[in-house]
């Protein structure tokens, strides 16, 4: 079982790799919309990208207003 | 199609639509991959009359109010319809607002049901704000875990009334919905819709595009948007087609539903559009270069084939492909809710693929004018619909002036503000705010807002959204053309200048590069119509649910910027 703080360095992991910025570019109280300055449309692309990851599904009403990588992986976290 | 002509309500018209299409499929479920339901009209029917009877049994009377805050889903429609049917006031909210803003809502709307889902509830009941909604005295939830606490609120899957709801008759100037098109942040604009009006707009769509069994509309957009609770709802629904219902937006979803279900129309709002067409965009370029080659040759032969009217089975067998990833069965896409570039629409009109283009507001339910599919036209968003009058009103040299509408598809008024109705719809027309000119065809081209334009010295009146499709392109994240004056008001007619907004992408700087890019093709512009300069903003641009820039709310970030010194000159 993944800790909270494993879960959260894999999702940074993952959107740095999905956006092609730096890992150490990106924290977890970074807002991801303005972090990576991605659309609506595009972070419902890296939420299926997550869910691939982690084996899970995150319903997008689990989503709705989360902004932080943070708060999002604390989302994946509770589905693990 | 049921005739509307004979109806009073749209509750009266929906009921006879379910027993007439008994048989046909009315609403598929999908979530994802995975189908969740299929129902019939009879299925639909027999899950909402019992609902429409607890309603009753719980003293829902006619004209009482009742709210639906859900995402995109079958209860959405089956507890619209039992409210209809119950006589009552349907008041759809955008499930995207904060709940503060929900709850503000629902007390000026003064709902006394409230319909939600589990973890829209517990966002909900979180806030603070609703204690000042004390006119909401029942909460139907719908999909709460079984251990879930629910306190004083309803599962609605057990609210069920026993025996046969009594339909309660309506007349067509009763209000059917109160819609908001804005005021979360201020004074709430309820637009009240009356069952006329969505009964002659649903005439008005059917008489260019009709609707019938064997239909398969695609169902992605929220229903609470006014484009969706009419072409995803109400239309197919009296038409006997049937609603595939995605409880997701994510693109891959999307794209694989059209193929699925073979879907025959979808309603899209630009920013999906434009996802689909880059997506198509980067297949096209990943083509071997013999295979582009070829592309290359098809595309200018179906251009050629396609100038004068659409050819759909040429343009088929053309591109092959390209058609039955979209199911092959594809008749239109519906795009509205917001400006659709030229360029957008041309590039699915080449393909074959038509797009109508929309234009209307909530103010008179949904569509005033759409474009054509016989005629392909990337400037303009068609003639007015059969029975809408349009007007310009104080038209300029050039024929811009207001848009202003008439017709039985005008709402009565704005709930409690007599003024600001007053304000809007002045001798029977409804002003717009919205600007554009009326062509010899009769077509209607927009250019702007009333508010956020220029005049220049030399009289010329420009639009910031006229001059947007030269920064098609730009290699930032988003862009947004402004009048400054309308971010910051100044007493004055002279020195106005056009601004462009510019999000760069994470990473990105205002490189050399990119501002000769930029001035470059400002400089493709008129003189008058050029930009003076770049604002440019760390953020994302707000956007309501259909995903459309508020601008106005966008504006108003701005305005807390020093201008002096937030304008980079070109």
């Amino acid at each position: 079982m993944r800790t909270q703080q494993q879960t959260t360095q894999e999702v940074l992991d993952l959107a740095a790799k999905h956006f092609n910025v730096p890992a150490e570019s990106l924290a977890p109280e970074d807002d991801f919309f303005k972090k990576l300055g991605i659309d609506s449309l595009q972070t419902l692309e890296m939420l299926s990208r997550l869910e691939n990851h982690f084996g899970i599904e995150l319903p997008d009403y689990e989503v709705q207003g989360v902004s932080d990588f943070k708060t999002l992986a604390e989302r994946i976290q509770s589905r693990l | 199609m049921l005739d509307l002509s004979k109806y009073q309500s749209i509750g009266q018209a929906l009921n006879d639509a379910l027993d007439q299409f008994a048989d046909e499929v009315c609403l598929i479920e999908a979530d994802r991959e995975r189908e969740k339901e299929r129902l019939t009209y009879r299925d639909f029917k027999e899950r909402a009359h019992p609902l429409a009877r607890g309603l009753q049994d719980a003293g829902f009377a006619a004209g009482d109010r009742a709210s639906i805050i859900m995402t995109n889903q079958s209860k959405w429609l089956i507890s619209a319809y039992a409210i209809f049917f119950a006589g009552g006031t349907l008041v759809p909210l955008d499930y995207k607002l904060t709940p503060d803003e929900q709850w503000q809502l629902l007390k000026h709307s003064g709902a006394s049901v409230l319909v939600t889902e589990y973890p829209i509830w517990r966002q909900l009941g979180a806030s603070a704000e609703r204690a000042a909604a004390a006119n909401v005295r029942m909460v139907l939830v719908t999909e709460a875990p079984t251990n879930a606490d629910l306190a004083a609120t309803r599962r609605w899957e057990e609210f069920r009334g026993a025996g046969e709801p009594v339909f309660v008759p309506r007349t067509r100037k009763d209000t059917a919905c109160i819609v908001y098109s804005s005021g979360t942040g201020g004074r709430p604009k309820g637009c009240m819709m009356t069952h006329e009006n969505y009964l002659e707009q649903c005439l008005a769509l059917s008489a260019i595009y009709p609707f019938s069994p064997g239909v398969r509309y695609l169902s992605i957009l929220p229903t609470n948007h006014a484009i969706d609770f009419m072409v995803g709802f109400f239309r197919p629904f009296i038409s006997g087609a049937a609603v595939v219902h995605l409880r997701t937006l994510r693109p891959e979803y999307v794209r694989a539903a059209f193929p699925k279900y073979k879907i025959t129309h979808a309603s899209l709002v630009p920013l999906v559009l434009k996802n689909l067409q880059i997506g198509l965009q980067a297949k096209f370029d990943a083509l071997p270069p013999g295979k582009r080659k070829i592309f290359n040759a098809l595309l200018a032969l179906n251009k050629a084939v396609t100038k004068r009217r659409p050819r759909r089975g040429i343009s088929r067998l053309l591109f092959k492909q390209v058609h039955d990833a979209f199911g092959g069965e594809l008749c239109a896409m519906l795009v509205g809710g917001a400006f659709t570039k030229p360029e957008t629409l041309q590039f699915f009109y080449d393909l074959g693929i038509p797009v109508l283009n929309g234009y209307g507001l909530t103010e008179a339910v949904v569509a005033i004018a759409v474009s054509e599919v016989k005629r392909f036209r990337a400037d303009s968003v068609g003639k007015p619909l059969p029975g809408i009058e349009v007007r310009i009103a104080n038209p300029a040299a050039d024929g811009v002036g207001e848009v202003c509408v008439r017709s039985k598809t005008v709402m009565s008024g704005y709930l409690n503000d007599p003024e600001l109705t007053a304000e809007s719809i002045v001798d029977g027309w409804l002003m717009t705010g919205d600007l554009g000119r009326l062509d010899s065809a009769g077509h209607l081209q927009l250019t702007g807002r009333k508010k956020n334009m220029i005049v220049t010295p030399e009289g010329m009146n420009i639009y910031p959204e006229d001059i947007e499709t030269v920064f098609e392109s730009l290699p930032v994240k988003e862009f947004c053309v402004f009048a400054a004056n309308y971010i910051w008001p100044k007493r004055s007619m002279v020195g106005e200048q056009l601004v462009l907004v510019v999000h760069l992408e994470p990473g990105q700087k205002c490189s050399e590069e990119l501002r000769r890019d930029i001035y470059a093709r400002n400089n493709r512009l008129l003189n008058y119509k050029r930009i003076l300069g770049v604002i440019l903003l760390d953020e994302d641009f707000p956007r309501t649910a259909s995903l459309k820039i508020k601008r106005n709310v966008l504006a108003e970030r701005l305005a807390r910027l020093d201008s002096s010194a937030a304008i980079l000159p070109l």
